[in-house]
């Protein structure tokens, strides 16, 4: 199984399935991060944690333990 | 007059809501905190409508039950029920924040959706069908454009309109058949318990299984069941949980949304991704945060900032300043001519008693000020016929080197003598300051000496001390408001998150602490771009533990006095300072009050903007306005008590503060610091006992209690030759270390009482300084002294203790972080070995 902590900056994923419970879970819900959306791995960042990511046309930072709960194609 | 309406602002951070909220409610403003937490609360007047009232809410992406800010806003929407939502939406972002919309719409309140940044989307060349989505929505859109107010009368109008009819959205359930069904099984069941209004929020909520709403209900064991056997089934089925069910189907519904409403030909930002590429890239990031740091320091506190705090301390609050600065370089002029001319008698004076002439007549006469005087003239004979030449060395003000010599004859010296001291009031216009004011007209009435002192040294001094912050407080503001309006602050938190999550607390935390280097006022304000609550109010506790300015004459004079040759004093203060900030962040995260729900560090990058002036200088006005208000309250009250203690004793006669009641209380109270090593030094516990007004006070009282001297210089100097016979080196440091890390001074507090959610708060945040302050100097000063050949005594056991203690609460696992997140973790690693 893949997660989105595994994508390398240029790579566009696809979500599978977001794991975790409860506050972790919804929140990257929460912000779009739904069963089949498309992810864009930006960059990250200088000193190597988090990553900079792009989905619904938005920008986000995600640090790389949260996407490791987020399953990806 | 018809009843006051209530609209609420609802939208995502970054929708543009401050925009709109500052553009409907001008200077209306009001601005505090929500009961009990450190969210920001803000209302206002509609402009033109004083029977409308708009409550602008936390920033949003979901109704969830998790964060702090979508409690507040839940629970008011829910509970207080305003008449009307205007749902701000970011146009330019439709599909995330239309996420929220679909929540407002269930709350059974009327919505109108306010689709803002319109401009931008027309500008890349894409369209949103505004009837279509209306239609699908079954709420009113109306387009704004937030920068130049177009459609915001449209908007607020329509949500009056709304309020008074009561039209609540003509709204469906949204998501799968099956899921609606289910839905539609607890409303069933809910409907005795529920009015009609409420019905659909509740029974979405309890179909999530959110635990803050089920304690609002008061079920029957077998409704309970009945429901949990309908959530299961539903969940069985779609092999997620019912939360996520609902989250994945709101986003479903809206990419359908999308498909009929939004016309998209461009790419999105590229603009934003442009910018991005060099202001977060790898290589470049770090060079240009460090120079943007190093700006927002140099502006607010070396040059602008520290020029407006002199102005405001020693013009408006000191002898007087001129208006315009006009007429200034004229009397810096004639104040040097002046000094020229002192130095040349001076001079003059000394090459005549190297003459071996007896000018004491002459000194008599010159400090008496009879520049006429005979006995002055008769010198300048004598001296005269003996051809007594002096010589003036002109300096270099920093390298001191000699630039020029000037010789000095009988002549010159008549001529010096003639010279005046120019008085600055003669040059331009000049304003006297406050305290020249009040004096002479306390003077004119004859105002008696107590209260002439109560007003002059204690109000106005303190008072004036704490205002004296408020200009680089400003400049701050408006500082910080351009990075977070721009959209910086938000790269800032991306770029420094390593370094700083392992303390407990994000990239945002930097700022503050930068800015507590100059005054810890504006650092404690600073906190304020802080979004998570438990984080912010460790901020806000720690803080001040950086050497603020105020705290250099100590550090200074401590240095010198008793360590003058070394050059690792000033900086171990910093040193000492950021490792109080970690080592609390390590041991209070581990804490009860600091451990919040746990919740993930995802953060929108928002894309890049002009700053608009307009947000930027009311949020400044707001927040100075607040910290003034205190200032002229708990601040002066507190200054006020101070001054009353160290001018009389305990028979209410006034007295030097030698005598005071404050001396007495420093007597009493100096035991407490034998642990540290200076409990035999009264005068050092009533030093921090007036560093609570301002730190530099710390030195001054030195100066009046060791030496009976009116004034100090900045580093103290007179006072090192008593320092180093009272102190040892030891204990000089360890007062040092606890006058630095100890509660810090009125203003500072009363900042942070304004960041606290209640007085509990500030307490313990004061509380937990001075105990730490006062455990780190015992744990240096004992253990000092036994590694310097003290000996082992209680005082080294009490520090090896205590050092023990600290060591165990930094290293020991977080106990209520298991207890939270059970099987987050192991999930997570358990998928990935698989």
């Amino acid at each position: 199984m893949k997660t989105l902590q595994q994508a390398k900056p240029g790579d566009t994923v696809r979500v599978v399935k977001v794991n975790g419970i409860n506050a972790v879970k919804r929140h990257i819900m929460d912000m779009g991060i739904t069963t089949g959306t498309e992810i864009q791995v930006l960059r990250t960042a200088p000193l190597g944690d988090p990553l900079e990511i792009n989905l619904r046309s938005f920008a986000m930072s995600i640090r790389k333990d949260d996407a490791a709960m987020i399953e990806i194609e | 007059m018809a009843e006051t309406i209530k609209i609420a602002l609802a939208g995502n951070p970054n929708s543009g809501k401050t925009t709109i909220f500052n553009a409907l409610t001008g200077s209306s403003q009001h601005v505090g905190n929500w009961p009990g937490v450190t969210v920001e609360k803000k209302d206002g007047r509609l402009k033109g409508r004083d029977d409308v009232i708009i409550q602008d809410l936390p920033g949003i992406y979901s109704l969830s039950p998790y964060t702090l800010e979508e409690v507040v806003t839940r629970n008011y929407l829910v509970q207080n029920r305003p008449d009307a939502i205007i749902n701000i939406v970011d146009a330019s972002n439709l599909d995330r924040n239309l996420y929220l919309t679909t929540q407002l719409l269930e709350i059974g309140i009327p919505v109108v959706i306010a689709l803002n940044m319109i401009d931008v989307v027309t500008k890349r060349g894409d369209h949103i069908n505004t009837n279509r989505l209306s239609e699908l929505l079954g709420c009113p859109v109306v387009e704004t454009a937030a920068i130049n107010d177009k459609g915001l009368e449209n908007a607020i109008g329509k949500a009056i309109e709304m309020a008074n009819a009561k039209a609540t959205p003509d709204h469906t359930l949204i998501f799968s058949e099956a899921t609606n069904a289910a839905i539609r099984q607890i409303a069933a069941r809910l409907q005795e318990n529920v009015s009609p209004a409420n019905l659909t929020w509740f029974s979405i909520k309890t179909f999530e299984r959110d635990q803050k709403t089920a304690g609002q209900l008061t079920l029957s064991q077998e409704k309970r069941q009945a429901i949990d056997r309908i959530i299961s089934e539903r969940e069985a089925a779609a092999g997620d949980d019912s939360e996520s069910i609902v989250t994945t189907e709101r986003y479903a519904y809206i990419d359908l949304l999308m498909d009929e409403v939004l016309f998209k030909n461009s790419r999105g930002d590229r603009m934003t991704e442009k910018i991005d590429n060099v202001v977060t890239n790898r290589f470049l990031a770090l060079p240009i945060f460090a120079v943007v740091m190093f700006m927002i320091y140099y502006i607010s506190i070396s040059t602008v900032g520290s020029l407006l705090t002199d102005w405001v301390n020693d013009g408006v609050f000191g002898e007087g300043w001129r208006l315009f600065g006009a007429g200034s370089a004229a009397y810096e002029e004639a104040a040097a001519d002046y000094d020229l001319a002192q130095a040349e008698i001076d001079a003059y004076l000394a090459a005549a008693a190297n003459a071996g002439l007896d000018t004491t007549a002459a000194e008599a006469a010159l400090a008496a000020g009879e520049t006429e005087s005979g006995a002055l003239a008769a010198l300048t004979e004598q001296a005269a016929a003996a051809d007594v030449a002096g010589a003036v060395n002109i300096l270099d003000e920093e390298t001191e080197q000699v630039l020029d010599t000037v010789g000095v004859d009988a002549a010159a010296f008549t001529a010096a003598l003639g010279v005046d001291e120019p008085n600055p009031a003669d040059f331009g216009i000049w304003v006297p300051g406050v305290p020249v004011l009040l004096s002479n007209l306390l003077n004119a009435i004859d105002c008696a000496d107590w209260l002439q002192s109560l007003v002059l040294d204690g109000i106005v001094a303190g008072v004036g001390a704490v205002l004296g912050f408020v200009p680089q407080m400003m400049v701050l503001f408006i500082l910080l408001g351009i990075l977070e309006d721009c959209g910086y602050m938000a790269r800032v938190a991306f770029i420094m998150d390593r370094l700083f999550r392992r303390f407990g607390l994000s990239g945002k935390n930097f700022i503050p602490m930068l800015v507590a280097t100059g005054c810890g006022v504006p650092g404690l304000m600073a906190t304020r771009t802080i979004e998570n609550e438990a984080e912010r109010k460790m901020a806000v506790m720690t803080t001040t533990f950086m050497p603020c300015g105020a705290k250099l004459p100590i550090i200074a004079l401590i240095a010198g006095a008793l360590f003058p040759t070394s050059v690792w004093v000033a900086p171990a203060a910093y040193f000492i300072g950021i490792a109080a900030i970690a080592l609390s962040g390590v041991i209070l995260k581990k804490t009860k009050p600091f451990v919040g729900d746990p919740s993930p560090f995802v953060m929108e990058l928002p894309s890049y903007h002009m700053p608009r002036p307009k947000n930027i200088l009311l949020q400044m006005w707001e927040r100075s306005k607040a910290f003034v208000k205190k200032a002229c309250t708990i601040i002066m009250l507190s200054t006020i008590v101070l001054w009353f203690l160290s001018s009389y004793n305990t028979a209410l006669q006034p007295v030097d503060t030698t005598d005071s009641i404050l001396a007495d209380a420093g007597r009493a109270v100096a035991p407490v610091f034998t642990p540290l090593g200076w409990g035999d030094q009264w005068e050092a516990a009533v030093g921090t006992i007036t560093g609570l007004i301002a730190k530099e006070n710390v030195v001054s009282t030195f100066g009046t209690l060791y030496a009976g001297l009116e004034e100090v210089s900045e580093n103290g100097q007179e006072l090192w030759q008593i320092m180093s016979a009272r102190f040892t080196p030891l204990a000089a440091f360890s007062f040092m270390l606890f006058n630095l890390l100890c509660a810090p001074c009125f203003a500072a507090i009363g900042a942070i009482n304004r960041e606290m959610p209640n007085r509990r708060w500030t307490l313990a945040a004061v509380a937990y300084e001075c105990a730490l302050a006062y455990v780190i100097a015992l744990i240096v000063y004992q253990l000092g002294a036994y590694i310097t050949g003290g000996g082992f005594g209680a005082g080294t056991a009490a520090a090896l203790l205590l050092l023990a203690g600290l060591v165990f609460l930094a290293v020991r696992p977080n106990p209520y972080k298991n207890g939270l997140t059970p099987e987050t973790k192991p999930a997570v690693k358990g998928g990935q070995r698989a």
